[in-house]
């Protein structure tokens, strides 16, 4: 708690210095992070820049070998999964993983797994995933492999928030979509954050993910390449070119 | 809670439904969801409580009453089935494939040696203890009391075995898990001498360990002083056997539908995706380990009780994948399954194949028996790949045809 205090701008995640490694290769080699209250930050970067293993370093499904991660002030760089969940960071995976032989339901009420056993919250939660994603109501029983990519995506993201989140992380919500849904997905990522939650986002659609976020992080091999707000990357020429596809 | 909980547990009274036939659905249908969910257990277990009675009613139908199992028979087959409702909240459940299971066997059938046999000579203590003279030496406890003792000290030897060896995901947990199954049996035979001390008799094992029984007291209301001297003692065990199946099968239904249940299946269905959800692996594992591991060690126990004896040969890799092809038969993850694959490999083990061989004229049947294993699970895994009684969940997937790549690689 000392740290958000003395952070004044209410930072809730803070990576410093963070390496992480798959076996022997190195794939963060220094990462330095923040996240604060209501914010959208973003995560961008080619293929194997090290996006999505920065998330799996801080919800705890691999650990860095150095460095620390502070949510809300606690260092949680070691904690197990199961506990970082609880403390209030929730995430729609990479490749969505939902549980396909399980139903939509079942899928939004293993989000809630951390603190299912009160089923009141769990019912408001719920209406609150349904009015995000009215089409979620109504295949709520359909089994969550046979539903379409966007709708798979909807489950995704709604698994995520029935946790409570203090915190929501989403790895490349627009993999794979129709860009109709793209589109729609990025209004309700816009509109969760309105509702007070703070959203890392990592993206491969660098376009979207600056413009709907504040602020903004490079990922080149491992390291930190640019850190500046949203708007400022839009403009900057090399982002420009690498990653909006512009000449 | 209003509708959660039905959507994970109540799903039964179709089932009742179609399990009697078009002809009686439309009245069940009008029945309560309680009874109709209940109707088609209570039925089960009524005739199999009453077996002895109608079996005798058959013994003069050509063909059909030579087939059905003696009593002691069915004894063995229940213990069995119970294994294999054990092993399928290891197997189907969390979906961890464990080659070993053979382990719990042999550890439940030992605790049932060591505190109700002769083999501890050096004491001398009784508690409970049926059947026995005072002075009868060795520890000698009351078989009531062994069967839990032996399902907490089995369980507690699943997490000792679960704690290293459930990090590893499949291929690599099943071949620690076969070493396991392994190196117990091996103790066992070995640990006649362990610096001096005689703890399993070796190869010899040990017996005979003492019977069930209700002691003198109850007598008056008909209940046996001891199983081994009484008048009909098949039927006390087999009764004894079915009331420890319904108990088993009762648990491993309320635990597939409460929150550690769900926690399994998400396990089983994607690991990183439930470990993402909060669900604490390793914890989570351990207790499905455990608990089947629990299971096994009741039914070890009561086995040796039962035969009056535990011997490491009893104790082969080959009853652990005999106990797997249970699971697999019955369809893995669904209790029924377990129950009827159980019952059905176990019985053309004990007496089926022999019986039929005997009615074509080829007594060699029994010698092939695992190839007709083999083979029966070859025709079920390519006529009803989810085995006989299917699993909720794999029966909707082969219905509405989820396909799993759709989840990673998916167009819109």
């Amino acid at each position: 708690m000392t740290a958000t205090e003395a952070n004044g701008g209410g930072t809730i995640l803070e990576l410093e210095d963070v390496h992480t490694f798959y076996g022997s290769i190195h794939a963060l080699k220094g990462i330095t992070i923040e996240v604060r209250e209501r914010e959208i930050v973003t995560l961008i970067g080619a293929n194997g820049a090290g996006k999505s293993t920065t998330l799996r370093s801080i919800n705890g499904l691999n650990r860095p070998r150095r460095g620390t991660i502070r949510f809300q002030g606690q260092v949680i760089t070691d904690a197990p999964a199961h506990k970082i969940v609880k403390m209030g960071i929730a995430q729609s995976p990479e490749g969505r993983r939902l549980f396909p032989r399980m139903s939509v339901l079942e899928n939004l009420q293993m989000g809630a797994f951390q603190r299912s056993g009160k089923d009141k919250d769990l019912h408001s939660d719920l209406d609150r995933v349904y009015t995000l994603f009215p089409r979620l109501a109504e295949r709520k029983s359909q089994m969550a492999g046979t539903l379409s990519g966007g709708e798979q995506q909807m489950v995704a993201i709604g698994r995520a928030l029935m946790a409570r989140p203090k915190l929501l992380m989403l790895d490349e919500p627009s993999m794979g979509l129709a860009p109709i849904f793209v589109e729609r997905i990025f209004d309700i990522i816009r509109e969760i954050n309105e509702q007070g939650t703070p959203i890392l986002l990592v993206e491969q659609n660098a376009m979207m993910a600056l413009d709907v976020a504040q602020r903004g992080y490079v990922l080149e091999t491992g390291t930190i390449a640019l850190a500046d707000e949203a708007k400022a990357l839009r403009q900057n020429e090399q982002v420009r070119k690498t990653y909006l596809g512009e000449e | 809670m209003a509708d959660l909980p039905e959507k994970f547990g109540g799903r039964q009274p179709s089932r009742v439904g179609r399990f009697l036939g078009s002809g009686g659905g439309g009245t069940l249908d009008a029945l309560p969801p309680i009874v109709r969910r209940l109707l088609l257990p209570a039925v089960v277990i009524l005739l199999a409580f009453t077996y002895p009675t109608w079996r005798e009613w058959f013994t003069e139908v050509p063909v059909f009453g030579g087939l059905l199992p003696g009593i002691g028979t069915a004894v063995i087959m229940i213990v069995f089935t119970m294994m294999a409702v054990g092993l399928n909240v290891v197997v189907g459940y969390a979906g961890l494939l464990d080659l070993g299971y053979v382990a719990f066997y042999a550890a439940g059938a030992y605790t049932a040696a060591w505190l109700a046999s002769r083999h501890y000579e050096q004491v001398t203590f009784h508690f409970g203890s049926v059947g026995l003279a005072e002075d009868v030496i060795g520890i000698h406890l009351s078989i009531w009391l062994i069967l839990p003792i032996a399902g907490i000290f089995t369980a507690i030897i699943g997490i000792l075995i679960g704690l290293p060896t459930l990090r590893l995901r499949g291929d690599y947990l099943a071949i620690v898990t076969l070493g396991f199954g392994e190196i117990i049996p091996q103790f066992v035979r070995n640990a006649d001498s362990i610096k001096g001390f005689n703890l399993t008799n070796g190869t010899f094992g040990i017996n005979p360990i003492d019977s069930p029984g209700f002691g003198s007291g109850l007598g008056a209301i008909g209940l046996p002083e001891s199983y081994q001297q009484s008048f009909d003692r098949a039927n006390w065990f087999y009764w004894t056997a079915l009331l420890l199946l319904v108990f088993t099968v009762f648990c491993c239904v309320q635990l597939r539908d409460s929150r550690l249940g769900r926690a399994w299946i998400a396990i089983r269905e994607d690991e990183t995706a439930a470990a993402a959800m909060g669900v604490p692996l390793m914890r989570t594992k351990t207790w499905a380990y455990a608990i089947g591991a629990f299971f096994g060690g009741i039914a070890g126990a009561y086995y040796a009780s039962f035969k009056s004896g535990a011997f490491p040969s009893d104790f082969f890799f080959n009853i652990s994948v005999f106990l797997l092809c249970m699971v697999i038969l019955g369809g893995m993850g669904s209790v029924w399954g377990a129950i009827v694959g159980g019952l059905f490999l176990s019985y053309l083990d004990q007496e089926g194949l022999a019986k039929i061989g005997t009615e074509i004229g080829i007594q060699d049947v029994p010698k092939y028996s695992f190839g007709i294993y083999g083979l029966l699970i070859v025709l079920v895994m390519l006529f009803r790949p989810t085995g006989l009684i299917a699993e909720r969940r794999h029966k909707r997937e082969l219905e509405e045809g989820v396909h799993d790549e759709s989840l990673y690689g998916a167009q819109h």
